[in-house]
């Protein structure tokens, strides 16, 4: 008898847990969708700073296309950066994440759909956007799949990471550039492997281990950046 | 006797460079009303926000029923109303957004009463503008709306009244003294001349604040 | 907190007192000062006058007398660092933070140290100031880390804030400083296969690494006492307005 009235109640907690995801998914969302500037805003800047390496270097279509892998990772990173800034700025700023931190939810799920939310407003449209600056690079065609496949599991890596800046500098009237002080040199695991992933595309080696290795730092900030942004959270709002 | 909801003992802040109080103690029972008084800058609202446990800025025990509050922090936090100066209203979501919203984040908060609460705050009508279209006092009446869907026993409520007009002033004292009837307990600030005055015990934090 | 109490040694809660960790590191300095002194002295005229020259390099390894140690401290002070925040963000030890907060600059100089040391020591080497080895490259990273931490510190104004905001960073840090020493070590195989590699040298002779020892030792202590000079002034300008401090400041 206990145990079925425990088996109930770990139901239902379950499914307020996954209804209060969905609730801040939508919301976030939502609030994405209403200020449409702020969803395209990193998209136009990472086609920007593609197109400052022809120019900046040589529009020599060899020499692009061996630099391809690694300057559409780096705008990729640079666009996700940009986009960090704002993640916790505004509920800051208007006291809802007060009442978020005040409430008996689960902060680790809250900041886990919130991240999700703004990976697909900022990763997931960077790759899809991909293909299109990996052809104006000359990018070879056997490179392409490696380059979505690889920003696919590498930029919520990125947007996690780059979460836990943006919560430890959300109390701070200046937060921009010290975020990318703080979250840049996190990034280089990402950007070698998503690199060489692209790379290995390109000349035809076996990408599965890349993938795993990509797919290995995604679990592991999966399940340790929840942690540290719920921590930088509750010190900010605290200070 | 009433039973103590917030116990405080020997509460010690400082804020750059400035002691704000120094063995702070008080107790807050089920029933009361309790104005935090004090000059601008003795710490009313560094005070509200440790009791709500959004500043750890502290040194001292605060405990929720007898036990310490960072023991038993999600029974606190679902007995807990927080109203602080950020009204906690998104500007791109329309009243009922908002409303909703909170209501998925705190679980003790009944979605279907929203519409009512709404018509309560005087912003019939009003449930599909975004809140950026409303005025700085209608944006904390939609807030203060929670006041009327929360089954929360604690209210700490900073400056509740700012920007809220008369009759809106009165009806809210009103309701503080309801909470307090169903043994309910509410700690807030105003700078507001209040007409429930006896009913309310003051904290004067100039007067507590031993230095 | 109570249980807690049961299982932790007495001078663990008195570190917590800062009157009693600014007078037990008043009192540990001069023997870490002279230790420190003795060793790198001793150290330094052995490494330059009485050690053998490399048979490939001839003298210019002698670097690797400065620039092992510092590469050394820079690691084991971030690890340092790192465990004095979650200390304080933990016990809420106000001298963990200060701990913690002394460490950043001087785990930064260290690692600008190792990188310099680095760089003389690549021109006779490789022919030019710089080269994208592992190493120096993990060193760089970790350089980047100490001066995230140093900015966020300096950019919160509230010490307590700070000292928290800084100790989670140091952790995040500290879990990726693997990942990236990995990454970086398989990055520079794939772009620079075999060559030669600075410090991983088949079995240096006794009489080489003997005085590399004594210097390791001798910075290790040098480290101690810039740490608790430092950790004590902080102690100082945080305690600046209670009674012992001002005691102290007045008998001067």
């Amino acid at each position: 008898m206990e145990q079925i009235v425990t088996k109930e109640q770990s139901k239902s907690a379950d499914e307020s847990v996954l209804n209060l995801f969905w609730a801040v998914l939508k919301r976030d969302l939502m609030l994405a969708y209403r200020k449409k500037s702020d969803l395209f805003n990193p998209l136009i800047f990472f086609l920007m700073v593609a197109t400052l390496f022809p120019l900046g270097v040589s529009p020599e279509p060899d020499f692009l296309a061996e630099v391809a892998p690694g300057v559409v990772w780096v705008a990729a990173l640079l666009a996700t950066l940009l986009s960090m800034d704002s993640l916790f700025r505004s509920d800051f700023e208007d006291g809802t994440l007060e009442q978020t931190l005040l409430s008996p939810q689960p902060l680790f799920i809250v900041v886990l759909a919130k991240v999700l939310a703004h990976w697909m407003m900022s990763g997931l449209p960077l790759t899809l956007l991909a293909p299109l600056l990996g052809v104006m690079l000359f990018l070879p065609a056997e490179g392409m799949s490696g380059l979505m496949m690889s920003l696919l599991l590498g930029t919520p890596t990125l947007s996690l990471i780059g979460a836990i800046g943006a919560a430890l500098t959300v109390g701070l009237r200046k937060g921009g550039v010290l975020i990318s002080l703080l979250v840049l040199p996190l990034y280089i695991p990402v950007l070698i492997f998503g690199t060489s992933a692209v790379q290995a595309a390109v000349t035809g080696l076996p990408l599965a281990g890349f993938f795993a290795l990509l797919g290995a730092m995604l679990a592991l900030g999966f399940v340790m950046a929840p942690l540290a942004i719920s921590a930088a959270l509750r010190i900010s709002v605290s200070g | 006797m009433s039973t103590s909801l917030v116990q405080v003992e020997n509460l010690f802040c400082e804020r750059d460079e400035r002691v704000l109080f120094e063995d702070l103690s008080f107790t807050a029972s089920a029933g009361e009303v309790i104005q935090v008084e004090g000059q601008n800058g003795s710490g009313k609202t560094t005070l509200l926000r440790i009791l709500s446990g959004l500043s750890n800025n502290f040194e001292g025990d605060i405990f929720w029923k007898g036990q310490p509050v960072a023991d038993v922090r999600d029974d606190f936090f679902r007995e807990l109303l927080y109203f602080g100066h950020h009204p906690g209203v998104k500007a791109v979501l329309t009243p009922e957004e908002n409303l909703q919203w909170y209501a998925a984040m705190h679980p003790g908060v009944d979605g279907g009463l929203i519409n009512g609460a709404l018509d309560k705050v005087g912003l019939c009508g009003y449930e599909d503008s975004p809140c950026h279209t409303l005025s700085a006092g209608q944006n904390r009446r939609v807030s203060l709306a929670r006041l009327y869907l929360s089954h929360a026993k604690l209210w700490i409520l900073d400056e509740p009244f700012t920007a809220i007009d008369k009759k809106g002033v009165a009806e809210k004292e009103q309701l503080m003294l309801d909470h307090a009837d169903r043994g309910g307990c509410v700690i807030f600030t105003t700078h507001h001349e209040l007409a429930i005055g006896e009913n309310i015990r003051r904290l004067n934090l100039d007067e507590l604040a031993g230095t | 907190m109570s249980e807690k109490k049961k299982w932790l040694p007495r001078w663990f809660y008195q570190l917590a007192s800062p009157r009693w960790s600014y007078d037990i590191m008043g009192k540990l300095l001069p023997g870490f000062a002279l230790v420190a002194l003795i060793s790198l002295v001793v150290g330094t005229i052995w490494a330059l006058l009485y050690a053998p020259a490399d048979y490939q390099q001839g003298n210019s390894f002698r670097i690797i007398y400065i620039h092992v140690p510092s590469a050394i401290l820079a690691q084991s002070c971030y690890m340092l660092m790192a465990v004095a925040g979650a200390i304080g963000l933990i016990w809420k030890m106000k001298v963990a933070d200060m701990v913690a907060k002394s460490c950043a600059p001087i785990g930064a100089t260290m690692a600008i140290l190792a990188l310099a040391t680095g760089a003389i020591w690549g021109k006779p080497t490789w022919g030019s100031w710089w080269v994208w080895d592992a190493r120096l490259t993990s060193m760089l990273i970790l350089l980047f880390l100490y001066l995230g931490v140093v900015a966020l510190h300096s950019a919160i104004e509230s010490e307590a804030t700070a000292a928290q905001s800084a100790a989670v960073l140091a952790l995040v840090g500290l879990v990726n400083i693997p990942i990236i020493k990995y990454s970086v070590d398989w990055w520079n195989t794939l772009h620079q296969p075999a060559t030669f590699k600075l410090t991983e040298r088949p079995a240096m002779a006794p009489e080489m690494w003997m005085p590399l020892l004594v210097m390791v030792i001798g910075f290790y202590c040098f480290f101690a006492v810039s740490l608790m000079m430092r950790t004590r002034n902080e102690i100082l300008i945080r305690e600046r307005r209670s009674s012992w401090v001002k005691e102290l400041v007045g008998k001067q």
